[in-house]
């Protein structure tokens, strides 16, 4: 099967799902109003209520919801071959994506633009709201961890990104410096970070870094990952315009030159699928495709944490209730865009099915890995760029994206200790740095005891990364679907989701019980237990809120006759 | 007289500005006030402290600046979790 071929398919049905299914979605479901009055003017303070164009607000939604994630997932889950994870990510970007993302930012817009997880409080119950937060942190926790062992594990494979990887945080807090005492204009400051950034993964290749293989007694592998915790314990506490607002406005810009030239190689190069369609011969001790396919892939095909950004920011700044379609929906498809070019450089990036077996020898192998060194072949062989330079641009691409995730993370983690500290009344726990340390402990402890003390064995938590963004999405599902019973406007468009994202959840989770259960990792299976519980609580709830708001809706109807 | 291939790159290099000036600043917006209305939070108590018995060396200086700043004194007492005027000599409210 051509690449080529494949892709342009997947962006057909993907431009077909956001001109005909949203569209249906956005007029009869959700009943968008182009002069419905958005909180961005009912509230407008110039600060947080800001109505904003809507190119410019979908850029940031896509920026802030666009991580490693949508790469790592696809390119483990392609073990399973290519057809069912470009599947997945196609019509799961169509009919989960981009329904969740558009409804999010509807409910959080027709309810004073406030966060899902306040509503989930309001709309379905106090219980909820608790789970919810339960949740929040449970996939904060596993993100900042797991993406710390996957830009470890880029260190180590890839010693010529080192340089460009840590120079971009020079960059950054350069570019801040330059527009915060505004010596020079933006648009200036964007070209010269740009062009270092760039020169930066040019002289990658001929700088390499290599951490030993032993320090201090720690492996290589440990040293970056407490490295890494360490700058992202500094970054969370600097104020933001210091570094993470340049940070992740290159990294913006990076993205968008990163996708050109991946679509770009693929487009002009044309490569064969080596990978098959539906591998029959998978190694020994990967798990059934069904469920930890819709697991492994959470962002790219539906992921809860674009609710949290859709209702966070983005829904206080929409100009036009209108906009939600565009800012929500196509928003969902950029980031199924980054997914397919993570699946399709993950299948075709290998001279031969030799090659692609030996890279994908267990399950939760490959990953990034595949990715870089898939989309380093097809970029040499497609732009004719040198191969190392290609594997060091796609490194810092992959490894910046995790970075900048795991600043905002990390300090969100400590917002929710320092509010712990509010409501149990601990005054120690309210202070920035000890909620830092805190955050930071949680994630080194799930870090570390998950994979042993070399820590690379962390991305064995990846689908349950996986499950508990799912419950994520889950829950502001169940919010729409409760708005939609209330409003008596059709739910199953929503609901139908929200149904296969449990079920695959719970399947999937105690999938996982039992594989941990035989590998004697205690830890995961406790956290795993907690996650499960989490899920079934989910379940129950949703249940219980709609018959009781089922109830509610024909009680005021019958009423209302 | 500017041509109108002049004008339309002009037109088109101030939309450029303003959508990059929109990208970096659009989402911080919020974080950033927030931290300056903190640092304005610390300058009110060094203006208005000495009036709550707090010594201030710079009193002579920031007398001088009571008048000017007196608009937020009420937004910034109600920050700080004092429902009426702490200050004896002039209540706001």
């Amino acid at each position: 099967m051509s690449a080529a071929i494949l892709l342009l398919i997947g962006l057909v049905m993907m431009s077909l799902g956001y001109l005909v299914y949203s569209r249906f979605i956005a007029k009869h479901i959700y009943r968008l109003d182009p002069d419905f009055r958005t909180p961005a003017h009912e509230f407008e303070d110039g600060i947080d209520f800001v109505p904003t164009n809507r190119f410019v607000l979908w850029g940031h939604h896509f920026t802030s919801v666009a991580g490693a994630a949508p790469i790592v997932g696809p390119a483990i889950a392609v073990i399973w071959g290519w057809l069912p994870a470009f599947l997945w990510v196609v019509m799961g970007t169509i009919f989960f994506a981009g329904v969740h993302d558009m409804g999010a930012i509807w409910a959080s817009v027709r309810n004073k633009a406030r966060s899902v997880g306040s509503l989930t409080g309001d709309v379905v119950g106090k219980r909820a709201r608790s789970i919810f937060m339960i949740v929040i942190f449970l996939v904060l926790l596993m993100v900042n961890a797991v993406f710390a062992v996957v830009i470890a594990k880029l260190m180590m494979n890839f010693p010529t990104a080192v340089l460009p990887v840590w120079g971009a945080i020079v960059v950054a807090l350069i570019v801040g410096q330059l527009i915060y005492r505004r010596i020079v204009s933006l648009p200036v400051v964007s070209v010269i970070g740009v062009v270092a950034l760039y020169a930066l993964i040019w002289a990658g290749p001929s700088v390499p870094i290599q951490m030993p293989a032993e320090v201090a007694g720690m492996s290589g592998n440990a040293v970056w990952i407490l490295l890494l915790f360490l700058y992202a314990g500094i970054a969370s506490v600097l104020p933001v315009w210091m570094l993470l607002q340049p940070r992740d406005y290159i990294n913006g810009l990076q993205l968008f030159v990163g996708l050109l030239i991946l679509y770009g190689a693929i487009a002009l190069l044309n490569p064969v699928l080596v990978a098959p369609m539906i591998n029959n011969d998978v190694p020994a001790g990967t798990p059934s495709l069904l469920p930890l396919l819709f697991v492994t892939i959470a962002c790219g095909a539906i992921s809860g944490f674009h609710g949290l950004v859709a209702s966070g920011t983005t829904s206080k700044q929409l100009n036009k209730e209108t906009d939600a379609r565009f800012v929500g929906y196509f928003g969902a498809i950029g980031e199924g865009c980054l997914s397919l070019a993570a699946i399709l450089v993950a299948c075709a990036g290998f001279a031969s099915l030799a090659d692609w077996k030996a890279m994908y020898s267990a399950f939760g192998q490959g990953g990034v890995t595949a990715f870089v060194q898939g989309g380093a072949y097809v970029i040499h062989n497609g732009l004719g760029l040198p191969e190392v330079t290609a594997a060091t641009l796609l490194t810092v691409m992959a490894a910046l994206f995790a970075g900048t995730t795991m600043d905002t993370g990390l300090r969100l983690q400590r917002y929710i200790f320092q509010e712990w500290g509010e409501i149990y009344n601990q005054e120690w726990m309210k202070k920035p740095l000890p909620a830092t340390l805190l955050a930071i402990g949680t994630c080194l402890l799930l870090a570390f005891g998950a994979g042993g003390a070399d820590g690379s064995g962390g991305m064995i938590i990846w689908p349950l990364f996986g499950t508990t963004n799912q419950l994520l999405a889950g829950l502001t599902l169940l919010v729409i679907t409760v708005m939609l019973v209330h409003m008596r406007r059709p739910m199953w468009y929503t609901l139908l989701p929200l149904c296969f994202l449990l079920v695959m959840t719970v399947l999937a989770l105690v999938l996982q019980l039992k594989t941990f259960f035989e590998q004697e990792n205690y830890f995961l299976l406790g956290l795993d237990i907690v996650v499960l519980v989490a899920a079934i609580l989910v379940a129950l709830e949703c249940a219980a809120a709609l018959k009781r708001h089922r109830a509610l809706a024909a009680a005021e109807q019958s009423d209302a006759n | 007289m500017p041509t109108k291939r002049g004008e339309n790159w002009r037109a088109w290099l101030s939309q450029a500005r303003f959508f990059l000036e929109e990208s970096y600043s659009a989402r911080y917006r919020g974080a950033i006030a927030r931290s300056r209305r903190d640092h304005d939070d610390l300058f009110m108590l060094l203006v208005f402290g000495e009036m709550m018995g707090v010594p201030n060396p710079a009193s002579y200086y920031t007398l001088e600046l009571q008048p000017l700043l007196l608009e937020r004194f009420h937004d910034w007492h109600r920050r700080m979790g004092m429902e009426h005027s702490p200050l004896d000599h002039f209540r706001c409210c």
